[in-house]
């Protein structure tokens, strides 16, 4: 029995089927980690001041999850699940020091910005969250795929407050002044920086916001009180 | 009147159902019963008969705010002209440069806080309430002269949106708007919320020797003294309200005309304003305990101020009358109530005195009371309920 299943599966499986294009772009949705299911909050708060260290970060945790996806979709048959946590945790820190070096070597201004929070992944619960949900029990291929889909909704939403929280708490985006320097008031204009916009609260009240916006555009993620 | 109420029954057509403006009905609605008494009747269930409404209680707040607008205009004036070294100056000057400093402020606050809640109430269907009329006059009020306008309309963007729409509107928000407002203020733009550049407008002309533009909490925290050379305050212009500070907030005796107002007509709680003052007197005589054995003289002066002016320097005045009395915000059970202004008198006066970065604190004890509001609510409810219980304990049987 088992085996006709799994011969069926094997047919009927192209590479970008329909089933899998969706594992691909659900996250990025329908089931955004940080807005719908609301994981990996932490390092979106900490690291979204400005957009360099966002999208660094966020390239990180896309690697970190696509690998660690696969390493232990690899592994998921002969893992003893007593100690899958432990052994997930294993891979996953060992991606993390390898992504750790890779930044420390390439773009050191940043690692340096970024401080814990690359070592931080390893507890980030969007990683250990697709490992247990997805990758245990699925093919090496379709968790490479949700794994880059998570990474990519996990992405988005912290660009998305980088973006905002650079531009109106320091005028700039990736470094570069955006709003003229004849604008503030110190020379003459009108125009002051929102300092709150560089204080942590300020990243919960946009991811708040943009929460707000996604479910009043799909009205099928509002629970019924 | 006629000729209003003939009006109003003229566009009315338009507005109801299959008119062409029928989705701006939340729109006329508010402007008719603004004007008239509302004609329609609550149709089913118990109600309370009450001569007032949610729209009377907020125009009697509105009253009781008055003489606070009308000194703060006038001592914006005053002090603008005593910094220039005119103090002199007619009393209607004084009074017309504030105005034309502060109203704007008022229009701007009114402007951009109704015209989201029109908007608000437009999207959703549903009928405007009339809780911003207050806030939107507490929030120049509780502002810096000098403050630009667009960030007076900034903050009030992010209080009426962040702080009251997402959480359901009027009557549905955990925090004070009028205060949000601030605190959004004070830490988007903290050089033109804190500091000695902001309170007094000194705008064409050169001030006179030794002026400082600091408040007597700013003074107080950087030398331990109430003021010095041009800012010697005294006990009676603390009082009056001739002294640097926000807008509304200076004059105790203005204040003092509001909270008889909101007393007597029974609108605000004399529960959270009693136990307020106690709070802030109790810190006070704490500190005042304690003078004697901290090392800086800075902080001695400071802890060491007679406990009973806490009360009459800095907003704690205005905060207690008019904020933390909020009946959204605070808490709801007479218990808690009594508990809820101690811990805001008291943590007023603490963070006020021990934080440097917070000059005043009311701000910041109003909101986070404010947080702590149903908490408090939530354990008076269950130890009445456990007394209740304790009451029907059924008597065990004798063996």
């Amino acid at each position: 029995m088992s085996q006709e299943v799994q011969t069926i599966e094997k047919v009927s499986e192209p590479l970008f089927s329909k089933k899998n294009r969706k594992l691909l772009t659900d996250p990025l949705n329908d089931n955004n980690p940080i807005t719908v299911q609301v994981l990996g909050i932490c390092s979106a708060l900490a690291i979204t001041v400005q957009l360099k260290p966002a999208i660094v970060m966020s390239i990180s945790v896309i690697a970190v999850l696509a690998l660690g996806n696969v390493i232990v979709s690899l592994m998921r048959n002969f893992i003893p699940s007593r100690i899958r946590i432990i052994v997930q945790l294993v891979v996953v820190a060992a991606l993390v020091i390898l992504v750790d070096q890779v930044l420390k070597a390439f773009v050191y201004d940043v690692s340096k910005q970024l401080s814990v929070f690359v070592g931080l992944i390893i507890t980030n619960c969007i990683v250990m969250g697709r490992l247990e949900a997805f990758a245990l029990a699925n093919t090496p291929w379709k968790s490479f795929l949700d794994g880059i889909g998570n990474g990519l909704g996990y992405a988005a939403i912290l660009v998305a407050v980088a973006f905002f929280r650079e531009l109106f708490g320091s005028g700039a985006l990736f470094g570069y002044k955006i709003i003229p320097d004849s604008w503030y008031i110190a020379n003459g204009g009108f125009y002051a920086n929102n300092g709150m916009m560089l204080l942590p609260p300020m990243a919960l009240i946009t991811v708040g916001l943009i929460i707000w916006l996604q479910r009043a555009k799909n009205t099928k993620l509002i629970e019924n009180a | 009147m006629k000729a209003a109420r003939s009006f109003f029954d003229s566009v009315r057509p338009h507005f109801e159902k299959g008119g062409k403006w029928e989705k701006f009905y939340p729109a006329y609605d508010a402007f008719e019963t603004f004007a008239f008494v509302p004609g329609h009747t609550a149709h089913s269930g118990a109600h309370v008969r009450d001569a007032i409404d949610l729209k009377r209680t907020m125009v009697t707040v509105i009253f009781a705010m008055i003489p606070c607008l009308l000194f703060g205009m006038y001592n914006v004036g005053l002090q603008h002209f005593r910094a220039l070294g005119q103090p002199d100056a007619a009393f209607l000057d004084m009074f017309l440069f504030g105005a034309l400093k502060v109203m704007p402020m008022v229009v701007v606050s009114y402007a951009v806080g109704l015209g989201i809640e029109f908007a608000f109430a437009i999207v959703k269907k549903h009928s405007i309430n009339e809780g911003y009329l207050v806030s939107g006059m507490l929030i120049p009020l509780i502002m810096p002269v000098d403050i630009p306008l667009w960030m007076v309309a900034v903050s009030t963007v992010f209080a009426v949106v962040i702080g009251k729409e997402v959480f359901g509107g009027t009557g549905m928000n955990i925090l004070n708007p009028a205060l949000t407002a601030r605190a959004f203020a004070f830490f988007a733009y903290p050089s033109w919320m804190s500091g000695d550049k902001v309170w007094v407008n000194t705008s064409g002309g050169t001030v006179v020797d030794g002026y400082s533009g600091s408040t007597i909490l700013g003074n107080l925290a950087v030398t331990g003294k109430a003021g010095v050379g041009y800012a010697d305050w005294s006990m009676a212009e603390m009082v009056i309200g001739t002294i640097p500070g926000s807008i509304g907030e200076t004059s105790k005796i203005a204040v003092a005309i509001g909270a008889f107002i909101l007393l007597w007509t029974g609108i605000a709680s004399w529960r959270i304003m009693l136990m307020s003052a106690l709070g802030a007197l109790s810190m006070g005589l704490i500190f005042n305990a304690f003078s004697g054995i901290v090392p800086s003289p800075e902080m001695q002066g400071y802890l060491g101020i007679p406990f009973w002016q806490h009360l009459i320097i800095g907003s704690w005045a205005f905060a207690t009358v008019f904020m933390a009395t909020d009946p959204v915000s605070g808490a709801q059970t007479n218990t808690g109530k009594l508990w809820y202004g101690f811990l805001i008198g008291f943590f007023g006066i603490m963070i006020r005195v021990f934080n440097p970065a917070y000059p005043e604190g009311m701000m910041l004890a109003i909101l986070l009371m404010n947080v702590f509001a149903p908490l408090i609510d939530h354990y008076v409810i269950e130890a009445n309920v456990r007394k209740r219980l304790k009451r029907v304990q059924p008597v065990p049987a004798k063996a």
